[in-house]
């Protein structure tokens, strides 16, 4: 059994590490976020730029905020729009892949085009034009970011279906007069999965990049909830003078990003 | 942490000899001394002193350029290109006595004729927008004889003279047809040159009638990035830097003297009154004890910070009152008076900020976070400075904002005229009987002391009906290379270089 698994991992390590990474990290939000003493929100003028010690494990921010309990809800704020983000990307997308892979034709014409326009542009500057026109907050980075991230999916799962579509098995369903929405969403879909879900866990990671991105430059997250963007360009300020407070904020961002890069890679390969 | 401290030191300690090298090299005699100042962004507007719209820029020209009168740092106004003036009993004309040794930049004397035409030139009377609206105000101006020159109004105006020291209502001379390309003023300071998004070049000016510049030579060095305003000043490429942050003046090495100072304005979360609840005066007297400015000032400025009680700041002398402890913390007392108002469950408001301006973002995030312990849920909604201005001031589509108000000229009025209601500029519909009436009695009277008691009392009335959550003047600071020493601080938007001098002289 451990033999078995010690050669998977050498088969394949770049998946296990990153869904340790991953997995580590999720735990360590939802225990900050379900068990942290301190209210993230709460001030202390008393701790202010506080030294990491037992009282606070990562000390304090420049308001006397606990940075872990920060860092947790932040962390989880975070994960959740970019949860958000690629669920409205993969659904639409599929669906929008689907028809144009499947169908052909003018179709496929008139939705790609219109796809390759979206994808046409740098996809942080379609974001900051989204919110431009509906205003920030946790709901709007989220419809935002989940508009950008639909073409690249819609494109993956297309040349999917376009593979599929002549396959053996498909052919014989339609011959046993199978409907379409029952070939491509019952022969055809659990077929994409494996290069979907990849995709996924790799858009996944753009989308933690991309929110962080946006909540730097104050168009994100609002004050005062916390995303780890957020806390990255409010901790800028005392760059110098408290560098620990970057440094952690940072590393969290960073850490995270790399389990599900680690992950992402481990599943094309197990695809 | 001890180990991150240890290698900010090791790197800072590999810059020191930088440092060091670049001081050797900028030491220069004392016939040829100079300064660089750092400013935040190019005076791009005009450097007409009759067109400079901002304050950024204005705050520079006000070394270049003078009016018949200007301010000092003790907030008074002292005669400068008139040597005094008096005003008729009717207070309809004002005659100002010119001074006989006053010279332009290039040489020439400041005629009569001069300060008539640049009176109507600032006051819109020779084409465009005057930029002071008091001067829509102004009937003619005439010149009595070489040196005096008579301006009759068309209503009396108590605040007239504020208006003429204002830099707006500079004496440039007639004959300079293109006052934006080639300023020519009466200031110590005369303008050389400037490179577009690079700098600004002064030169002091010998022929100047009063106290001359120390410095000889200064170049204001743009540097519009907050970001790098610390290293220019640790690297020695700055001297001097104005309005830094509390956390800016933190990193900046030992080479700097920190001056502290006030930014002549009142921050407060401005509420608009015709919007529920502010409607109702118990809510705001609740949300006022809510508050505690000490904490505010712990949290986001070191203490640094003067609290306030109501529209006025403390560097305007004659008029304060210290009303910062009308309502002393006390979030019981807070309660109960929203109960009296029917708002025992509490209730949801949204403080608007401009993102740009980080002290009032943060002080925004410490209010709500005060707010929340009496039950009241203040949502902080950051917009841009545009949006701020044009749906905030202008619309006044908001419910509570929080931002520092300044004064534009040397006058209680300036802080105090718009919570008149009806006021153009009374954005945050203020409205109250007892205000209006204290307002107009300021019309009927004639004695500076008597206007002074009306101005108290007014701070009073907005104290009492706690017109805004008011919190502090904020802390201004200036880092000043310890080369040099002398820097003033003024009661307006200023920036004065000819008192700066090399501290070996």
């Amino acid at each position: 059994m451990m033999k078995k698994l010690g050669f998977r991992f050498r088969k394949n390590p770049e998946l296990y590490i990153g869904a340790a990474i991953t997995g580590i990290m999720a735990l360590i939000m939802v225990a900050g976020v379900l068990f942290s003493p301190y209210d993230p929100d709460a001030m202390d003028a008393s701790s202010r730029f506080a030294d990491p010690s037992f009282a606070h494990i990562l000390g304090c921010d420049n308001f006397g905020r606990d940075l872990f309990a920060r860092l947790s809800l932040g962390g989880a704020t975070t994960l959740f729009i970019a949860v958000c983000t690629v669920l409205i990307g993969v659904t639409f997308g599929t669906i929008i892949g689907a028809l144009t892979g499947y169908y052909g034709g003018a179709v496929d014409e008139i939705l790609m085009r219109f796809n390759d326009a979206v994808l046409a542009f740098p996809s942080i500057l379609l974001a900051l034009v989204f919110i431009s026109v509906f205003g920030s907050g946790t709901w709007k980075v989220i419809i935002s970011l989940g508009i950008v991230f639909v073409p690249s999916f819609a494109r993956i799962v297309r040349s999917e279906f376009m593979r599929c579509k002549n396959l053996d098995y498909v052919r014989s369903a339609r011959l046993m007069g199978a409907k379409d929405i029952r070939i491509m969403f019952v022969h055809i879909l659990p077929n994409t999965v494996p290069v979907v879900l990849s995709s996924a866990v790799i858009g996944f990671n753009n989308a933690v990049l991309a929110e962080a991105g946006m909540s730097f430059l104050g168009i994100g997250v609002q004050p005062p909830a916390s995303s780890l963007g957020r806390m990255l360009s409010d901790a800028q300020a005392f760059l110098f003078s408290e560098p620990s407070y970057a440094i952690i904020t940072g590393a969290s961002i960073a850490i995270i990003v790399l389990g599900f890069s680690l992950l992402g890679d481990g599943l094309k390969k197990n695809a | 942490m001890m180990i991150m401290k240890r290698l900010m030191a090791l790197v800072c300690a590999a810059m020191i000899p930088a440092v060091v090298l670049t001081a050797c090299s900028g030491d220069k005699t004392d016939s040829s001394s100079s300064i660089v100042v750092g400013i935040p962004q190019d005076l791009e507007d005009s450097l007409d002193p009759h067109e400079a719209v901002a304050a950024g820029t204005k705050e520079i020209l006000f070394n270049i350029y003078e009016g018949l009168l200007k301010p000092d740092e003790n907030g008074e106004l002292v005669p400068a290109v008139a040597e005094s003036y008096s005003v008729s009993e009717d207070g309809m004309t004002y005659s100002f006595n010119l001074r006989d040794d006053v010279k332009f930049h290039d040489g020439k004397n400041v005629t009569a004729e001069d300060v008539k035409y640049s009176i109507e030139k600032s006051a819109g009377k020779l084409g465009g927008n005057s930029l002071i609206g008091a001067f829509d105000n102004i009937n003619e101006v005439s010149v009595r004889n070489n040196d005096t020159v008579d301006i009759t109004l068309n209503e009396p105006d108590i605040d007239f003279p504020a208006y003429i020291a204002n830099l707006n209502a500079s004496i440039i001379p007639k004959d300079n047809a293109k006052p934006a390309e080639n300023p020519i003023g009466t200031g110590p300071y005369k303008y050389v040159s400037r490179s577009p998004q690079e700098n600004i070049i002064l030169k002091k000016f010998d022929g100047y009638w009063g106290t001359p510049a120390n410095i000889e030579n200064i170049t204001l060095k743009i540097i519009p990035n907050a970001d790098s305003i610390v290293m220019n000043l640790n690297g020695g490429a700055v001297d001097m830097f104005a309005r830094l942050t509390s956390a800016q003046t933190q990193q900046l090495n030992s080479n700097f003297n920190i001056l502290e100072g006030e930014m002549n304005l009142v921050q407060a979360v401005y509420l608009n009154h015709s919007v529920k609840p502010f409607d109702n005066v118990d809510v705001c007297r609740a949300l006022s004890y809510a508050v505690d400015v000490d904490n505010i000032l712990e949290l986001t400025s070191d203490k640094k910070g003067f609290p306030v009680g109501s529209s006025m700041f403390p560097a305007f002398k004659k008029y304060y009152v210290d009303l910062s402890d009308s309502y002393p913390t006390d979030k019981e007392k807070a309660k109960e008076l929203l109960a009296k108002a029917g708002y025992q469950d509490g209730f949801t408001f949204s403080i608007t900020v401009p993102s740009n301006y980080q002290p009032h973002v943060e002080a925004a995030q410490v209010v709500s976070q005060q707010l929340k312990d009496i039950g009241v849920n203040a949502e902080i909604k950051l917009v841009e400075w545009n949006t701020w201005l044009s749906d905030v001031y202008a619309g006044r589509q908001y419910e509570a904002t929080l931002i520092g108000v300044d004064a534009s000229s040397l006058t209680a009025t300036a802080m105090l005229d718009r919570f008149v209601s009806g006021a153009d500029n009374n954005f945050t519909n203020y409205s109250n009987a007892e205000y209006d009436a204290l307002y107009e009695k300021l019309y009927s009277t004639p004695t500076d002391a008597g206007r002074t008691e009306i101005y108290k009392e007014l701070q009073k009335n907005l104290a009492v009906n706690a017109a805004n959550i008011y919190i502090q003047d904020m802390a201004e600071f200036v880092a000043l290379s310890d080369k040099y020493e002398g820097y003033v601080f003024y009661p307006l938007y200023v920036q004065d270089f000819a008192k700066i001098k090399l501290k070996t002289q």
